[in-house]
């Protein structure tokens, strides 16, 4: 069972508190962009093994989204945080670094 | 106007412990920026008490405000009321951006009485429900089997659950399922 801290009510909700919303960081490409990039904003997913980050809703709660970073193998959380964000915080880029030192994920690393 | 009902009409059953509809209660929600001075202002005014902290269920002489979320309150006063509170609180937001909105007849309140009713809602909610964890200023969103739900502690073995009135049948179904005799836990202390 998965456990994450909602950033916005700070409330450990497990996993039938939660729905998940999906890949966190996209970047929206609408009119005026080319085919290319408005297709791969609607379809192309990372779909890793290991580190990954994902937008979760407290929606049997506040209601708020939120963001999560977590490794798909292990189900290991390395933190949650807000999705007022275009990229992870430091401190959680830190705590994956230290357990997996040559992650990258998308332009992150 | 018509005569008010509430969604069971006052429905009771007793087990380990009891559940009751309570009737009818006035609900507010109230939208904005929870640290500005207007909205400290206007609960202050519409309520008489302050707002409250993250989680947290603040209590004036006119009602009482709980926390939703970081931008949201419910004020619960008397249904009587509500229509004044509303009035208060609309005058003194009038200036900042805020919603003041009367939620009383889309909601249905239940309370759960008696020994083991700390046992039959940890059953339902994935909360630790226990003492130690759950503080009695506290307000919890979660779900109550399968429908969003909301409780806070009104006494030290006494409970109040709000819910969307269009489920009120079905959360007082799992209530009674929860508090029928045999079903007693005795986990939590």
């Amino acid at each position: 069972m998965l456990t994450l801290q909602c950033p916005y009510c700070g409330v450990w909700a497990e996993e039938t508190e939660l729905h998940a919303e999906g890949e966190a960081h996209l970047k929206r490409f609408g009119p005026g962009s080319s085919d290319d990039e408005f297709e791969s904003y609607l379809f192309m997913r990372e779909n890793p093994k290991g580190v990954h980050f994902e937008r979760w809703r407290h929606s049997n709660g506040c209601g708020k989204f939120f963001h999560a970073a977590r490794s798909t193998t292990t189900l290991e959380v390395f933190g949650t945080y807000s999705a007022q964000t275009l990229e992870p915080p430091q401190d959680i880029k830190d705590k994956i670094s230290a357990k997996y030192p040559n992650w990258s994920w998308r332009d992150f690393s | 106007m018509s005569k008010a009902v509430s969604a069971l009409s006052g429905a009771k059953f007793a087990g380990f412990a009891t559940v009751t509809e309570t009737g009818l209660r006035g609900m507010i929600t109230v939208r904005g920026d929870l640290a500005s001075k207007e909205m400290a202002a206007a609960v202050k005014s519409a309520t008489g008490a302050g707002v409250p902290d993250q989680r947290k269920v603040s209590v004036g002489d006119k009602g009482k405000v709980a926390w939703m979320s970081p931008d949201e309150l419910l004020v619960v006063v008397e249904y009587a009321t509500v229509l004044d509170t509303v009035a208060t609180l609309t005058t003194a937001l009038a200036g900042s951006h805020a919603l003041v909105a009367n939620v009383s007849d889309a909601r249905a309140v239940f309370e759960i009485s008696g020994e083991g009713s700390r046992d039959a809602l940890a059953k339902l909610a994935p909360v630790d429900l226990s003492k130690s964890a759950f503080a009695p200023d506290e307000i919890r969103r979660t779900r109550i089997a399968q429908v969003p739900a909301a409780f806070w502690q009104t006494g030290d073995s006494c409970f109040e659950v709000i819910c969307f009135r269009s489920v009120a049948q079905y959360v007082f179904d799992v209530l009674r399922l929860s508090v029928t005799n045999g079903g007693e836990v005795h986990h939590l202390v």
